[in-house]
This record gives structure tokens, C-alpha cells and sequence, in this order.
């Protein structure tokens, strides 16, 4: 049964040949066999999942299915929901019991899906590693030849993506501020879509960078995550930067092929020091889209080196922003202090992790007085030329192909000296965000010690539909079929 | 440019995070590094570039102007650390 895709278990649900229950079930008795291990979880919904596969059964029996009913999936906990504990992976939302449900879940509610529970993230979705959450660490499925010790998923979405790599969930909900879907989807060895900025709604997600987050999903196929997509997309008037434009038939464009296309290599991401495996698959990449019959297009990106300092401004600058609002008197934690001062400096001491108050720092420090011109506005310049090099690229290809992560998963500890040689690991992936365009990523391979590979593929605005053609032909001519060793009904 | 110990504790006030002495040598180190990273931005030239400040480049959207939710003080009150009646309560502010 956990070797169905997203797909054939909605085919098989739909057939009868397989209840939600049953499906739910196996899913949760998996969890509760693994979860202890890989952790990917903060949260199980047990009597709720069943609840919601009987009525899902219900529905499937009259035939009126949607487009996700029946289907058991992980929710990263960054996305509020009705009467679930919401921590965003931190201390200070430890307590947090929603009122209300994000506007993504509630579309996956409507659609059908079954929630299994809430999945581990970084701490407020920031870091790469997932190390940085107060819910413990998160443990890749995978793990080097010959070599048991434990290595991270990625992140901030490393719950989701060690979820649905471990088959502890058909798939799962997960965001992307510079990286956090693309990266763990890489490092787990499954797909993962950041959408067009604006495609998802942000309302009911905890905001990190509100204009660089977007919600997408990470799944076993790019087929399943076209039909994620399109359950999770859609306009909302909740949302003032969601965008009203109709959600297309994404798992249509799966089968579309590449012909004709023409497919950019941006020169600027052949980095010194790029691993020759990952250079060696992303050439292997760019045969089978030729092979294909895509044409193979040179292209420049010049401020792709300046994509990650503009980034560490701009992020944790709104960070700090957003962040602001835990303050220990509405909701979360509240540590106790003589005046009101004393009581936000406690509660945001005892409730924020090392890594986040680096962030709030940052951004405090970039914004404020005197240094709000030379580090904030120049940021934002910076970033417009960033959206500028894309745009005239986009103006001779259809697409880019670039390598998701410059290295495979990394062992946990390792990459922890100082932030910055952490914050390497999104230099692919954050400038797509800065310039708010879609990416996904393909497991294309395998390096020496048996890790994923992933390779990225980028296109312009709201042509999410391009993008799963060509993951479509990446993930047909790399027939990537190992499976972690840590995995459901090994 | 290099943060010195009293402004990392200025940024600190600034952003109502406690930090003792030893926490600010180290935030120190770690901000300066954060920094140093950031500092390669003044090679760009940017002169005449329009910052862009959304992650859509678009017009936002405007709805009409009418309340569409409320009334739901409990709810609203239901994640409160201290309460009083429909009010959040936090130590005393005013003498």
C-alpha cells in the first residue's frame, strides 16, 4: 500500500478498491512505528484523520470525489489550523491553538484531503537543516552507504519532506521563503513546487518574509504535485497579494512534453567549487531535454552573486517586522517581567531560538535609523535588478535548469560553525524567490555515498504549467526509483 | 563596518530581546559575520534602479471597504497568556 503515488491511491479510492480508512490507518500505524525516529512530525491527529477518512469514504461512495478526498497528507506547522496546535517550531507559540484555518488548508478540507498532523519545521521556517527547531531535529530517511549516522532533511520544511520521503504521509503542505521547499525536496529525495508568489494564499500562514513566502507541496511525483497544486492555489480576497488569475489544470501539463522549448543554463550558477557530481547531473540534465527535443540556450544572470546578501537583508528585515508581534500578551508564551518592557524582552528571550533572534537583529539593525538607506533600500535596488536579469532572460527561454542545492544532505552538526556557511546551502534558490518566480525540484540522481540529487527548474510568472512539463521529462528520464532506507513497509 | 558590544545591545533593546554579557560577545561575532556577507552589496552599481519592495511587481488588490468578520471576542481571547473579563491584562503600565 505505501508504494501507491498520490495518484494511484486517488485512482484506487476512486475504484473502491481501497478505503481512506484503510489507507489512514496504515499511514497513522507507520507514523507511530517511525515518528519516534525521524521526528517529523510535532503533532498526530489520530482520531481526527480517521474522522475525516470515514467521512471522506462517505463521500466516495456517493461518486462526487474531489480532487484530494480520501487522501492522507502531512500539514507543515506553519499553517494554522482550527483547533490544532500551531507552533511554527517554536517555544513561543508552544501553546498556540488556532481559532482559525489557513486559506490553503481550508481549500485541501474542501478538496477532501485527510490531515495526519503537523509536521516539524525549522523554528518560524527559518534555517536549512532543520536543526534550529524547538521540537528537536528532524531526520533524514536517508543515509550516506555504508554510514548510519544521521543526516538532516533540509529545511525549514524538513518535516514535510522526511514525511513524505519515510512515506509517513501521500504528501504534504510546505513554504518557501528562500528555499524551504526546493532544498529539503532535494536533500529527501522527492518534488517540491514553490508556486508563483501570489498563487497561494498567505492568510493563516505564519508569516516569516511576507513578500518572499509562498506556499507549495512536496509529494513522491511531479504529477502529485500538480494535483496538490491545484487544490492548494487559488485567489483569496484575505490575502491583498494574492493573485486573481484562474488556477490551470497543472496535472494536465505533466504530460505536455518539452519539444520545442527552449531551456536557459545561467552561467552565473556554475559556481567555483561546484561539485563535479552536481555539475556532472545537471549536464545529464540538460541531454535529456535536448534528447527531448528542448533546445539548450546559454543565458545570463549577472546579480545572481549579490541573490543571497540581498536576501539577509530583506528577510529578516520583515522578519523582524512580522516578528514583532510576539509580545506575550495576546497569545503564546508569556514569561513574566516587573513592567511591560521587562515582560516582551523575557518572553521573546525564553520563547525565540538562537537563529531567530539573529534574524530579528539583523533586521532590526538593517532598519533602523541611519542604516535603513545603505543596507534596506539598497537591498530592494538590488532585488529589482534581480527580478531584471530574470526578465530578460525569460525574453529567449522558456525555462532555466539550474542544480537545486550546491551539495546533498549534510550530517546534522555539520555546517553549524558560524550562519553564514548555513545560508550557502539556498544560493540556487533564493534569488527565484526574490524575484517572486515559480521553481521546482527533481530528484535527478544520486552523488557517491547514495544521496539525492535534485535538480531545479525556474519559469516565469504564473507558468507554473511549464515547469511540470519539463519535471515531467526530468523525472522520466532519470527513473529515479531508490527509496530511503528509513520508509513505511521497508 | 563592525558592530561593537554597545550597539548589538542597542539592537537588542531595539528588539525587546534580553541578552547577558555573554550572549552579546557572541551575537557579536556571529552579527559581524551575517554583515560582512551582506557588505558585498555595495560593488552593485544601483544608481537609477527603482527599489522594489513586493514580491509580486503588481498592483495590489482593493476590496470594498465593509466589515466582513467579528464579534468574537471569546476566540479572540481564547490564546490570551492572563485575561480580565473581555480584556488582555498585562502588569500594571500606569502609576
Amino acid at each position: 500500500m505505501f508504494d501507491l503515488t498520490l495518484s494511484q491511491a486517488r485512482d484506487a479510492l476512486r475504484a473502491r478498491t481501497l478505503s481512506s480508512r484503510e489507507l489512514t490507518a496504515a499511514y497513522l500505524g507507520a507514523i507511530d512505528a517511525l515518528n519516534p525516529e525521524i521526528n517529523a512530525y510535532i503533532t498526530v491527529t489520530h482520531d481526527a484523520a480517521l474522522a475525516s477518512a470515514d467521512a471522506a469514504d462517505a463521500v466516495l461512495a456517493t461518486g462526487e470525489a474531489g480532487p484530494m478526498t480520501g487522501i492522507p497528507i502531512a500539514v507543515k506547522d506553519l499553517f494554522c489550523t482550527k483547533g490544532v496546535l500551531t507552533t511554527a517550531g517554536s517555544r513561543i507559540l508552544g501553546n498556540f491553538i488556532p481559532p482559525y484555518e489557513s486559506t490553503v488548508t481550508a481549500n485541501l478540507l474542501r478538496d477532501g484531503a485527510v490531515f495526519l498532523g503537523k509536521a516539524n519545521l525549522d523554528e518560524f521556517a527559518m534555517g536549512s537543516s532543520n536543526m534550529t527547531s524547538a521540537y528537536g531535529a528532524v531526520v533524514n530517511p536517508w543515509t550516506r552507504r555504508g554510514d548510519n549516522r544521521p543526516l538532516v532533511p533540509g529545511g525549514s520544511s524538513g518535516g514535510s519532506a522526511a514525511a513524505v520521503a519515510a512515506r509517513l504521509a501521500l504528501g504534504a503542505t510546505a513554504t518557501d521563503t528562500g528555499g524551504s521547499i526546493r532544498q529539503p525536496a532535494a536533500f529527501c529525495g522527492i518534488t517540491g513546487i514553490k508556486p508563483t508568489y501570489g498563487r497561494c494564499s498567505r492568510w493563516g500562514v505564519v508569516a516569516f518574509a511576507s513578500s518572499l513566502d509562498q506556499a507549495g507541496p512536496v509529494a513522491r511525483t511531479v504529477q502529485d504535485c500538480a494535483i496538490m497544486l491545484g487544490s492548494m492555489a487559488g485567489f483569496d480576497p484575505k490575502d491583498g497579494t494574492s493573485a486573481d488569475i484562474a488556477v490551470p489544470d497543472f496535472a494536465a501539463a505533466c504530460a505536455r512534453g518539452v519539444k520545442g522549448l527552449r531551456i536557459g543554463v545561467p552561467r552565473e550558477y556554475r559556481l567555483d567549487g561546484l561539485s563535479p557530481e552536481i555539475d556532472a547531473l545537471w549536464q545529464q540534465g540538460l541531454a535529456w531535454l535536448r534528447d527531448a527535443g528542448a533546445t539548450i540556450v546559454d543565458v545570463s544572470l549577472p546579480h545572481t552573486k549579490y541573490g543571497l546578501a540581498a536576501y539577509y537583508i530583506v528577510a529578516p528585515a520583515e522578519a523582524s517586522s512580522n516578528l514583532a508581534r510576539y509580545d506575550g500578551v495576546r497569545f503564546g508564551l508569556r514569561a513574566d517581567g516587573h513592567d511591560l518592557t521587562e515582560l516582551y524582552e523575557a518572553t521573546r528571550a525564553e520563547g525565540f531560538g538562537a537563529e531567530v533572534k539573529r534574524r530579528i537583529m539583523i533586521g532590526t539593525y538593517v532598519l533602523s535609523a541611519g542604516y535603513y538607506d545603505a543596507y534596506y533600500l539598497r537591498a530592494q535596488k538590488v532585488r529589482a535588478l534581480i527580478l531584471r536579469d530574470f526578465t530578460e532572460a525569460f525574453e529567449h527561454v522558456d525555462a532555466l535548469l539550474t542544480p537545486t542545492a550546491p551539495s546533498a544532505a549534510f550530517g546534522q552538526g555539520e555546517k553549524m560553525d558560524d550562519p553564514v556557511t548555513m545560508y550557502l546551502n539556498d544560493v540556487f534558490t533564493v534569488p527565484v524567490n526574490m524575484a517572486g518566480l515559480p521553481g521546482l525540484s527533481v530528484p535527478a540522481g544520486l552523488d557517491a555515498q547514495g544521496l539525492p540529487l535534485g535538480l531545479q527548474v525556474i519559469g516565469r510568472k504564473f507558468d507554473e504549467e511549464t515547469l511540470f512539463a519539463v519535471g515531467a521529462v526530468l523525472e522520466r528520464s532519470a527513473g529515479f526509483t531508490t527509496l530511503p532506507t528509513k520508509r513505511a513497509g521497508a | 563596518m563592525s558592530l561593537d558590544a554597545a550597539t548589538v545591545r542597542r539592537i537588542a533593546r531595539l528588539s525587546r530581546i534580553r541578552i547577558d554579557d555573554s550572549q552579546t560577545l557572541q551575537m557579536q561575532a556571529e552579527l559581524n559575520g551575517i554583515l560582512a556577507m551582506i557588505e558585498t552589496l555595495s560593488e552593485v552599481d544601483v544608481t537609477g534602479v527603482q527599489p522594489l519592495a513586493g514580491g509580486a511587481d503588481m498592483a495590489l488588490s482593493l476590496r470594498p471597504d465593509v466589515v466582513t468578520d467579528g464579534g468574537q471576542a471569546e476566540a479572540v481571547l481564547s490564546n490570551a497568556p492572563d485575561r480580565d473579563g473581555p480584556f488582555y491584562a498585562v502588569p500594571k503600565v500606569v502609576e
